[in-house]
């Protein structure tokens, strides 16, 4: 915990001074007849960030708060392998959207998770995966007329549509 | 005595078959919208606007009244047993609403959001009725210092009172600052913040991107690790007895719900803020005013009751200048008004004179509304509870589901759902090292109205601070603000003194 502390405040520490650079792009004084210029707002805040993050770095060096005390790992066997099978299946769905469409992506990521992760029977895992792309569907693409991606399953959707809408 | 009679004509027009047949459906609809992850009233109220042509305009504004009122409630509902705000303006529930359902007592949050929605809603509705005129001049006579000033308040009571680390808690908010300027400038309308120059980036961050990553991906995966596999939301048990105990303590809350349907309404009634931002200030001011402020964050029933109260009360409070004075006080009502123009209503004081009929309808309406959502809403609280019984390991991949559908149906960008990914695992990385995630939504939906009400101010003082001080409604305000940011800072010096004044004696 404790170097995930100050591994985290310097990344932090760098993206407080990108933002800074980056809202330098931009006046960040005063322009006169129009006050301040459009990066002063951001600037401020990102040095804001950086001065804050300064003080969380102080706070570690003096071993004044709790991560920085702390020997407990960041992530422990349990929550690394939590956070690689969730995460991962999660990245996975999103980037099969592009490919399958958000409806057919969300039924695979729920067999891949119910079926595999939370090891249901095949009853339970089939019996919300199906019906939920329907209820999707019905609910964003009819009812809200919200239309999901499709991806490559385009030509599968238009009778469907032609029937609805 | 004229207003009895004018409302009592309203409620002749909004029991009418169509008109109640109408507020009953936009209640049902809107609980259910208000309940989805990534929508809220506004998605609800601008998508189903235009089927709404089907009816006449008095008919077709109760509905979307009716459906603003009972999203405010179904919010509530995600917030509670999901741990994700259904809306925006649910929020601040889940700071309280969600360990409480952690600990088993979702049945206890679920009723105690609804009645404090009844409540705010009852309460903000009797003072529209009754203040309606003096009480929208107050909002206009609000000047940009005003509305910064009120921002700092809302920043200042996260630094002073969350309890969390103070510089980590300084970072969170600017960071959320910080990402609700990229896109462009609002002023210059200059590209600003493109970072690394994505085109993704050239748009400004939408509030519930960051809303459903932080609350809907980035709290499931906490609420996995933490729960090791155990199904940590089985836990409930209802019977009459819990109910009637749940009750007498609900209203042992009545300071909250107060406070937060009065805050709720007037800062509903502001054009820049809104249901979000009143029901986040009510959550702080509930805290600060609480005798167990400690409780706050682990499951008090004040910090459930203070923003749905506050939620409630705004969305009366910001039909009240778009009736009035054709400002719209939120975005739901900036659609509504929108629709307004187009069924040939204009929106202004005339309105109160040429169309008293819809107007005093409308009002009347909004009572009926309030009171079958808290009738439906509480009618369904057991379905809810067997919502809670489902394993957890299929409610988890059901709602990152429901996030990725939601995030994308809120915004219709890819871009978004990658972006609420990395949002989302960012904030459960932050958060397993103490940096508070709820400053930074607050920031990013306040950091809109803030820049402008600073640079505006500025420009009129001529970069002179002062004007944040000087002015009779800014003044105090900054002033009690200052004191929030520095308490810790008092308190400090104060156990210092007092610790050496010990040690000497």
């Amino acid at each position: 915990m404790r170097r995930a502390e100050i591994i985290t405040a310097v990344l932090m520490a760098g993206l407080s001074i990108y933002l800074m650079v980056k809202s330098a792009e931009l006046p960040i004084g005063w322009i006169p007849g129009e006050g301040p210029g459009g990066g002063f707002w951001p600037f401020w805040l990102a040095a804001i960030m950086l001065l804050s993050i300064i003080w969380v770095m102080v706070n570690w060096f003096r071993r004044t708060s709790p991560p920085s005390k702390s020997e407990d790992p960041y992530l422990d066997s349990y929550a690394m392998k939590m956070f690689l099978l969730v995460g991962g299946g999660i990245t996975g769905m999103i980037a099969l959207v592009d490919i399958i469409g958000m409806h057919l992506a969300a039924a695979v990521f729920l067999i891949y998770y119910i079926r595999f992760l939370g090891g249901h029977s095949w009853k339970v895992t089939l019996s919300v995966a199906m019906p939920t792309p329907v209820v999707t569907f019905l609910f964003f693409d009819i009812a809200l007329r919200k239309f999901l991606p499709t991806g490559f399953m385009d030509p599968l959707y238009i009778p469907l549509y032609d029937f609805f809408l | 005595m004229e207003l009895i009679g004018l409302l009592s004509d309203g409620f002749l027009v909004a029991f009418e078959p169509l008109n109640l047949g109408l507020i009953v459906l936009g209640v049902v609809v809107g609980l259910f919208v208000g309940a989805m992850p990534g929508l809220g009233s506004v998605n609800g109220v601008a998508i189903l606007l235009p089927m709404t042509f089907l009816v006449p305009p008095a008919s077709a504004i109760m509905f979307l009244a009716a459906l603003y009122y009972g999203a405010m409630y179904g919010g509530a509902i995600s917030s509670i047993t999901l741990g994700i705000p259904g809306a925006s303006t649910a929020v601040a529930t889940t700071f309280d609403g969600r360990p409480l359902a952690m600990s088993g007592e979702a049945d206890k949050a679920l009723i105690a959001a609804a009645l404090a929605s009844f409540a705010g809603g009852t309460i903000s509705i009797v003072l529209f009725t009754l203040f309606a005129p003096p009480l929208a001049s107050v909002a206009l006579d609000f000047g940009d210092p005003e509305i910064f000033s009120l921002m700092i308040l809302a920043f200042a009571t996260f630094v002073g009172l969350s309890g969390d680390d103070i510089a980590k808690t300084i970072f969170s908010i600017c960071i959320g600052m910080v990402m609700s300027a990229i896109g462009f400038d609002i002023i210059s309308g200059e590209p600003r913040l493109v970072l690394f120059d994505l085109i993704g980036f050239q748009s400004k961050i939408n509030f519930l991107v960051l809303a459903i990553g932080i609350y809907g991906i980035g709290e499931m995966m906490w609420t996995i690790e933490v729960s090791r596999g155990d199904n940590m939301m089985s836990k409930v048990t209802v019977s009459v007895e819990r109910v009637m105990n749940n009750l007498k303590i609900i209203w042992g809350t009545w300071k909250a719900w107060l406070m937060g349907s009065v805050l709720g309404f007037f800062v509903g009634i502001l054009p820049a803020a809104g249901a979000t931002p009143g029901s986040l200030m009510a959550y702080g001011v509930a805290k600060m005013t609480s005798r167990e402020p400690h409780m706050f964050g682990k499951g008090a029933v004040e910090g459930v009751v203070a923003p749905e109260a506050a939620n409630n009360a705004a969305s009366t409070g910001s039909m009240l200048p778009m009736l009035t004075l054709g400002i719209p006080g939120s975005p739901t009502t900036a659609v509504l008004l929108g629709g307004m123009v187009i069924w040939g209503l204009q929106p202004g004081p005339r309105l109160f004179v040429t169309e008293t009929d819809f107007v005093w309808g409308l009002i009347a309406s909004l009572y009926a509304a309030n009171l079958f959502a808290v009738i439906i809403n509480i009618a369904f609280i057991p379905l809810f509870l067997w919502f809670l019984k489902t394993p957890f390991t299929i409610l988890a991949p059901l709602i990152f589901v429901l996030s990725m559908v939601g995030g994308y149906a809120s915004t219709e960008r890819m871009f978004d759902v990658w972006l609420m990914l990395i949002l989302g695992v960012g904030g459960y990385l932050l958060r397993k090292l103490d940096y508070p995630v709820a400053p930074a939504v607050l920031a990013i939906v306040l950091g809109p109205i803030a820049e402008p009400a600073l640079r505006q101010s500025l420009l009129i003082s001529g970069g002179d601070v002062m004007v944040f001080f000087n002015r009779p409604i800014a003044g105090p305000i900054t002033i009690i603000a200052l004191v929030l940011l520095f308490l810790p800072a008092f308190q400090l010096v104060w156990r210092r003194m007092r610790g050496k004044g010990q040690a000497a004696g």
